[in-house]
């Protein structure tokens, strides 16, 4: 097959909007995390101050924090789920790096994002479109001594050596193992390899800790990767269950040190793929993912737990959240005394965030805590008091009423989601 | 401390801060007050910014000095913490809240730790909703560029909701060092050349320029990267709220944005259909229904589809890529010239094709006009995969063990996926149904070869017919 001919009389403009359209399935925005830098003393713009920022939200609810574009979304690879994949007639378009530091440039400087987010099609070859990547990160950091935050998204098929190196200039470095287990992946994105996927997060995760290592020896070792590595798992195109993604994203957490696993619900997608299916899976599904990978990096849950908080199909319930799920299904360790417990069993409370038992915990060492009390730092009292003892509080039989979840879970906005997919 | 309760205790003061944000003032004035042991209630506090304030309120303006042996206030430093963002609040009532819960702290040290006390749920209240609107603002602030000149300025009009823009204006020169930039708000602006920051009074929208060339290019990036298949409009009314539309360039897209956000998800779903609904149970069911396929371009060009056709039960079924102009005209596969060539070369290895199913990846012909003639065309990958659904249901009912794919188009109605037939001939490939698929090239393809190419393709051929020819032996004893 001959070389597809390159789109040369797109504008600019035309161009943004076909590379930042086919850049929007990734879910991550993120800008946190990183190295605190400034401009200050440099020749250039820029700064990261530990709190990423998002300068817009778009009615999908999603936040705009990075220039979030593909340099390219002409791609020899032809992943089902993908709208630039190889068989898809989408339009194609191509930035040159130099294109994507003005841009990048030209939107900082008026303030309307935190950095750049970039990732690309496979043009040629994998080592060729990593290579071009990295040029733009180098031209943002080198020429322009640019201090903002920098995404690349690296390519697992590309040349190791390439993939440290763009961990150099990158604040986060991320590597998609695309769907939750490896069936679905050989099935909906033929030319990647689950083997090569983590043999590269494997390397990088590597990278990040000798680059820590070595800049605890020594002060002016460079930075690699600052704001870590993460990954995005597309729910719903295949048949993976709750349970199994739950169970792959702790082994991604506990195996390659990632900072954040992302979910992505499956959406339809222009040109779709005749292996897809149709529909998209209900958001509130990708939402119930999250709330369970809170619950594993903030809440102390093991994986199993979560598990647990699954029905008997694999599937977390839609219309109530994993920590409720869990406690409604082990109503024999509530209640808890919010005035003795100790912190890990107050964060099993429904209801209870990390800042509420945080409070408590402060404000109970001055006085003992009332039901009102516990009502004020927090949200629904309603919904925790079943849970609790309080000072001047306890449930008795309300803990293991058969009917609790009607009488706390949430009545009407979430389950019209249920209906609207 | 009652000695000291005594003196003057009807009378109320009356303090003037020197600006609404002015927290060294508060904590000097504050700090004597404590000293002279005024309880709260006997403070009117005003700052020249709050127009809340009682401008007639009566007052003693000269504050008791406070008895050179009495002790230092306590503050904690988290109360330092919370009253140095609390003060930047827009409510009057500010001054006198941090007040009230100093001289609370001087009988109760750890008042801060009661989280349910409402005191500390007010400061806390009052600190949290600053630093909202200092992210906000650090997040809402658009510049636009003008040319002066000795070079460009970077001008912004942003309307904060609270007195923070002095304290927020570090954040600005921290990221923006090597820009020039003002930031122009109803309170007072900054500007920095550089090196300096420099306060100015208060400005008008009027004062700000009005567009950035570059504002065209973020207005596109905003509408391309937005997801109209999610579309969840109180998450981002949370986070931006309609008070700062009005000064954010891309805002006002919003409206058209959600207007067409479910007919453009509803257009995909159902450009994408393939709501093939129940598969025929029998083949001719399926010859039938490919008859009226209508799902993909080559379906709508009026052509007569062709169904495979063979033996019951075979071992064998044989794979090309779709009806030629004999096929279609006669309404069976393989008997134009490259079906001819099939044949012999099959006879040669010894496979008999009446053993055999035949059929094709795409089921009708796609072809272009030259004058009289119908020019064959190749099907595109979106058009085999659309085809695929019938193919796996004659595979289904056919339950060959045997699959030969002859071609890449072939091959990739059974994978799924475009392989390259030279890398991947020779060597059978496991079918999801536990069938074996054989890859080998298509007979047209031989056809276009000439000489010396033709020949040796020939032999890749015949050999790769007489590997499929010893496994159809093998199986079928």
């Amino acid at each position: 097959m001959s070389q597809p001919a390159l789109p040369t009389q797109k504008t600019i403009l035309e161009r943004l909007e076909i590379l930042a359209d086919a850049a929007k399935y990734d879910a991550s925005c993120a800008s946190s995390g990183t190295s605190k830098r400034n401009s200050k003393g440099g020749k250039g713009i820029g700064s990261t101050e530990g709190m990423g920022i998002c300068h817009a939200y778009a009615p999908d609810g999603r936040c705009i924090s990075l220039l979030k574009i593909l340099l390219t979304n002409q791609c020899v690879f032809d992943c089902h789920y993908c709208i630039n994949r190889k068989s898809s007639n989408t339009r194609r378009a191509r930035f040159t790096p130099q294109e994507v530091v003005d841009l990048t440039l030209s939107f900082y400087r008026r303030n309307y994002i935190e950095g750049l987010f970039l990732s690309s099609g496979i043009i040629k070859s994998s080592s060729h479109t990593m290579e071009q990547l990295i040029e733009v990160a180098r031209i943002l950091r080198e020429e322009h001594d640019f201090r903002g935050y920098i995404h690349l998204k690296t390519i697992p098929e590309a040349d190791p050596e390439l993939v440290a190196r763009a961990g150099l200039y990158a604040d986060r470095v991320s590597i998609n193992v695309e769907l939750p287990t490896v069936a679905g992946l050989t099935r909906l994105a033929p030319d990647k390899s689950a083997t090569q996927i983590e043999g590269a997060m494997t390397s990088l995760k590597d990278s990040i800790i000798e680059a820590k290592d070595a800049r605890k020896r020594f002060r002016h070792a460079p930075k690699f990767a600052p704001a870590g590595q993460s990954t995005q798992m597309i729910v719903g195109a295949d048949a993976a269950t709750d349970a199994d993604i739950v169970g792959r994203a702790s082994t991604l957490y506990g195996n390659f040190g990632l900072r954040r696993v992302y979910y992505s619900a499956f959406s339809p997608i222009p040109d779709a793929s005749a292996v897809l299916p149709l529909k998209r899976p209900p958001l509130m599904r990708e939402h119930r993912l999250y709330q369970s990978d809170w619950l594993m990096r903030f809440y102390g849950y093991a994986p199993h737990e979560v598990q647990q908080a699954a029905g008997a199909d694999g599937m977390l319930p839609l219309d109530i959240d994993p920590k409720l799920a869990w406690a409604l299904q082990f109503r024999a360790d509530f209640p808890v005394d919010v005035n003795r417990a100790p912190r890990e069993r107050l964060l099993r409370v429904p209801g209870l965030g990390v800042r509420a038992v945080n409070a408590l915990i402060v404000a109970r060492r001055q006085r003992r805590l009332r039901l009102e009390d516990v009502g004020k730092l927090t949200v629904s009292v309603a919904k925790v008091r079943p849970f609790i003892i309080a000072e001047d509080w306890r449930p008795v039989l309300l803990t293991d009423r058969a009917d609790l979840q009607n009488l706390i879970a949430p009545k009407k906005a979430e389950q019209l989601e249920l209906f609207a997919s | 401390m009652t000695p000291f309760r005594t003196m003057r205790s009807a009378e109320a003061f009356r303090v003037s801060l020197a600006a609404p944000d002015d927290f060294e003032g508060w904590r000097d004035t504050a700090r004597r007050l404590i000293q002279a042991d005024v309880p709260p209630d006997r403070i009117v506090w005003d700052s020249p910014a709050d127009q809340s304030t009682d401008l007639f309120a009566q007052g003693e303006r000269r504050l008791p000095a406070p008895p050179a042996d009495a002790p230092q206030p306590r503050a904690s430093r988290d109360f330092l913490q919370y009253a140095k963002s609390a003060i930047l609040h827009s409510d009057s009532k500010r001054f006198s809240l941090l007040y009230r819960l100093l001289w609370r702290l001087q009988t109760n040290p750890r008042l801060m730790d009661d989280r349910a006390d409402a005191d500390v749920r007010g400061i806390d209240e009052l600190a949290r909703q600053v630093r909202r609107d200092i992210h906000k603002m650090r997040a809402f602030v658009r510049f636009r560029v003008i040319e002066e000149p000795d070079g460009e300025r970077y001008v912004a009009w942003f309307e904060p909701g609270h007195h923070i823009l002095r304290s927020n204006a570090a954040f600005f020169v921290r990221r923006f060092t090597t820009m020039r930039w003002s930031i122009l708000t109803p309170q007072g602006s900054m500007h920095w050349d550089g090196e300096t920051l420099q306060e100015g009074p208060p400005a008008t929208r009027a004062d700000a320029p009005s567009g950035d060339p570059v504002e065209a290019l973020w207005r596109k990036y905003y509408t391309s990267i937005f997801n109209p298949a999610r579309l969840k409009v109180g998450a981002m009314l949370k986070e931006m709220p309609r008070k700062y539309w009005k000064n954010l360039p891309e805002a006002s897209l919003i409206p058209e944005m959600i207007a067409g956000a479910q007919a453009r998800e509803a257009g995909m779903v159902e450009a994408g259909a393939q709501d093939f609904g129940v598969l025929p149970d029998t083949l001719a069911g399926i010859a039938e229904a490919v008859q009226s396929c209508r799902r993909c371009d080559i379906g709508c060009n009026g052509t007569n589809s062709v169904m495979g056709e063979g033996a019951d039960a075979p071992v064998l079924m044989i794979v090309g890529e779709q009806p030629g102009d004999n096929e279609e005209e006669l309404g069976h596969p393989f008997v134009g010239p490259a079906g001819q060539l099939l044949r012999a070369h099959l006879k040669d290895a010894a496979i008999a094709i009446e053993q055999a199913y035949v059929t094709n990846a795409v089921k009708h012909f796609k072809f272009t006009l030259r004058g009289k003639r119908r020019l064959h065309q190749n099907p595109t990958a979106k058009e085999i995969d659309v085809c695929r659904w019938w193919l796996d249901g004659e595979r289904a009912l056919v339950r060959p063990r045997i699959v030969l794919a002859l071609g890449a188009s072939a091959a990739r109605g059974l994978l799924g996926r475009t392989v390259s037939v030279q890398k991947e001939r020779g060597v059978p490939l496991p079918l999801d149904d536990g069938s074996e698929l054989w890859i080998t090239t298509h007979p047209s393809y031989l056809l276009r070869l000439q000489d010396h190419g033709r020949a040796d393709e020939e032999q890749k051929f015949a050999n790769d017919l007489r590997c499929v020819a010893a496994r159809v032996s093998e199986l079928s004893h």
